[in-house]
């Protein structure tokens, strides 16, 4: 056996193969597959010209057919390979079609034209990214202003995020008060209340309040999550309370002491929080799909879902706008992963 | 060497990302320094306590906590006026008409036959999704739990979905399951005619299921994950010293062991399928017909979006899904409440 081959089969307990080792490298090699493999089909198909697009079947690669500029027309001529009459094969350029004719010539030599019946020729084509599916939504369509939008949601809603929920937080771990218990049942029970259950009337309250249609009706709803207060809570207990006795000692108020100790101690956590809140607020839909229905005010994943929804779907567009979105999960997923497993595994939030 | 570059950059990530945030708060928090001093003198250091408590429990209470109460009162109103206040009473017509019905199996004969097919669709989504995705999340984490190469690699794979939006799901999967897309290749490729996978039925179905379950697969196996590797290991190597058999020491330590963390994931599926809509919106828009219709979107369609638009017949049915996931809940609590004594014992 090659030794390529011995390594990929090598196991580590050495005692010969079971049927549970075959099953193992099964489903992780189909999982890789199934995970990975849609979205990078997205990602390759988003690189495709709208004629390649429509084509099928499909081709793996992103091809175009290409072109060659010839002495004595104006426009770049398409090439195609065409087998002669004498049964040698050349590459062409095609001046123009007459039913199932092409007149052609040798882009060597401009002046021959020669004529062929369109079933003895194939264009040639080239692996090609088109790049054009990304640049036109920028220009045509208002992209830049629903990323904008997803952008400002985002981020006012994960500052919000963290400033209300680690206050809590810091009131419910450090300080003893009368109903201390009761505030800490009220959270637990907006756990579960799911915003399906309360979509109608929370929508009479923000059209009250003259959130409808606006950003900050998208992104005030979410920025009490219980999951975070808990998170924070659980973290702040663990900080010593004589740090918070030595403070008031040396006279400092209690806005001090929760900005000057307890925030930069609880950093790791608020990290975690943070990163949990971008991810969440970035992929919000159900919720944005009701409060915002002016077409300048949608978020990504609300402008996505409209043009989706269009009888005459432009997908070269729509995937390229696909994985724009996708693009900030995506860094989360490469350079900030551990912390959300680390998350999950450890606290079970999601 | 790859490992060291990902950690200083993921390191980096966070502190610009950190410092860029830490700058205007501190700036801001500086400025309120005096003020919150005078409210302090004014209000004690349990007055602070309740200052800081203030924002939170604001949000809670208006966007939570009152639409939640609002909702049952509106539950009771008929029209299609937004104010409660404009709403005209109508007791319990809301829930009559819900539960309108000569059979209640055959939704054609309810007066709100959307409503029973929605129900309808939902169970049988609830009950074939929560099986399959527990079933594949156990086997995944059992997989992942085994002496491999790169597990967290690994881990990681089978997570990558579980981050995307469900927008981005739902196009994933419809520019697959198109009729020129990737799936009809494969049958093309094996000589076989291409199917519109999104316009029948049966596949409709299948793949609300199987899409959903690629989204979120992830999640649950890493919650098992973790609960496969607190088992002491020193069971296993005894039962080893006894020549148990591996399916043996499967039923025997694995499986009761991690009974509780399948519990709780079991009761999580359940609730997240109960309320199902996102990814399967965005993939067939709850049809062909209403065959994927499921509870979620018909409240958000006779809330907001149908014709036949009626806030308090939506309102009712949101209210009778929340009596079904706040049992669901309070099972979850309860087991969690369980797991947590026997952990402590």
């Amino acid at each position: 056996m090659s030794r390529a081959g011995e390594f990929i089969l090598r196991r580590r307990g050495g005692k010969g193969w079971h049927w549970t080792d075959l099953f193992t490298w099964f489903w992780l090699v189909a999982g890789f597959i199934l995970m990975f493999g849609p979205a990078i089909w997205l990602v390759n198909s988003s690189f495709k010209t709208p004629a390649a697009l429509a084509e099928f079947p499909p081709s793996i690669l992103p091809y175009v057919t290409a072109e060659a500029s010839v002495e004595g027309y104006e426009n770049p001529l398409p090439l195609y390979e065409v087998v002669l009459e004498d049964g040698t094969t050349a590459i062409l350029a095609e001046v123009r079609r007459i039913g199932v004719v092409a007149q052609m010539v040798d882009p060597a030599s401009p002046a021959e034209i020669v004529r062929v019946n369109i079933q003895d020729r194939t264009p040639v084509r080239t692996v090609s990214f088109d790049t054009e599916n990304y640049v036109q939504p920028f220009l045509q369509f208002d992209f830049v202003r629903y990323l904008g939008n997803s952008v400002f949601v985002t981020v006012m809603a994960t500052i919000i995020t963290l400033l209300s929920n680690s206050m809590a937080a810091f009131a419910l771990s450090k300080y003893q008060f009368r109903g201390r218990g009761f505030v800490m049942f009220l959270i637990i029970a907006t756990l579960m209340v799911p915003l399906s259950v309360i979509m109608v009337p929370l929508y009479s309250v923000i059209t009250a309040m003259g959130l409808y249609n606006s950003l900050w009706g998208v992104i005030l709803p979410t920025v009490a999550t219980p999951t975070g207060v808990f998170m924070l809570r659980q973290y702040m207990l663990t900080i010593p309370d004589e740090l918070i006795d030595a403070a008031r000692m040396d006279k400092a108020s209690e806005w001090q002491i929760y900005w000057r100790i307890i925030l930069p101690l609880t950093a790791p956590a608020l990290a975690v929080l943070a990163i949990f809140s971008v991810v969440w607020r970035w992929n919000d839909f159900l919720w944005p799909l009701i409060v915002l229905s002016r077409r300048e005010l949608y978020t990504l994943q609300i402008a996505l879902n409209t043009y989706a929804g269009e009888t005459n779907v432009q997908w070269h567009f729509l995937l390229a706008m696909t994985v724009v979105t996708m693009i900030p999960v995506v860094l989360v997923f490469i350079f900030l992963q551990r912390f959300i497993t680390t998350g999950i595994a450890g606290a079970g939030i999601k | 060497l790859a490992e060291t570059v990902k950690e200083a950059a993921s390191r980096g990530v966070l502190k610009t990302a950190g410092a860029l945030l830490v700058a205007p708060v501190a700036i801001v928090a500086r400025l309120l320094d005096a003020p919150l001093a005078a409210l302090q003198r004014l209000g004690g250091t349990g007055g602070m306590a309740a200052f800081f408590l203030l924002p939170n429990m604001a949000v809670f209470g208006i966007f939570v906590l009152f639409p939640l109460i609002v909702n049952i009162a509106y539950s009771m109103t008929g029209g299609t006026a937004l104010f409660l206040a404009d709403r005209s009473f109508v007791g319990a017509a809301q829930y009559e008409r819900l539960f309108d019905c000569s059979n209640y199996l055959d939704s054609q004969t309810c007066a709100e036959d959307l409503f029973w097919t929605a129900v309808w669709n939902t169970a049988g989504f609830v009950v074939v999704q929560v099986v399959l995705m527990v079933a594949v999340a156990l086997v995944t984490a059992l997989v992942l739990n085994r002496e491999i190469r790169a597990r967290s690699f690994w881990r990681a794979v089978f997570f990558f979905p579980v981050l995307l939006s469900p927008v981005v799901v739902g196009l994933i999967w419809r520019w697959i399951l198109q009729r020129q897309g990737l799936a009809n290749l494969g049958l093309y490729e094996l000589g076989l005619t291409p199917i519109n996978w999104l316009v029948e039925r049966g596949w409709a179905f299948t793949f609300a299921v199987g899409v959903s379950i690629w989204a979120h697969v992830g999640f649950y196996a890493l919650i098992l994950l973790a609960g496969l590797q607190a088992i002491p290991k020193d069971l296993y190597e005894a039962a080893e010293m006894d020549g148990t058999k591996p399916a043996r020491m499967f039923w025997r330590i694995t499986l009761p062991l991690l009974a509780p963390n399948l519990l709780v994931v079991v009761v999580l599926v359940l609730i997240r399928a109960v309320q199902i809509f996102d990814e399967v919106y965005v993939l067939t828009g709850g049809g062909p017909g209403t065959a994927t219709l499921y509870l979620t979107q018909y409240i958000y369609e006779i809330g907001f979006a149908s014709q036949l638009r009626n806030p308090g017949l939506a309102s009712a049915a949101s209210i009778l899904m929340g009596l079904v996931l706040i049992v669901f809940t309070l099972l979850q609590l309860g087991i969690a409440r369980r797991n947590e004594a026997r952990n402590k014992r």
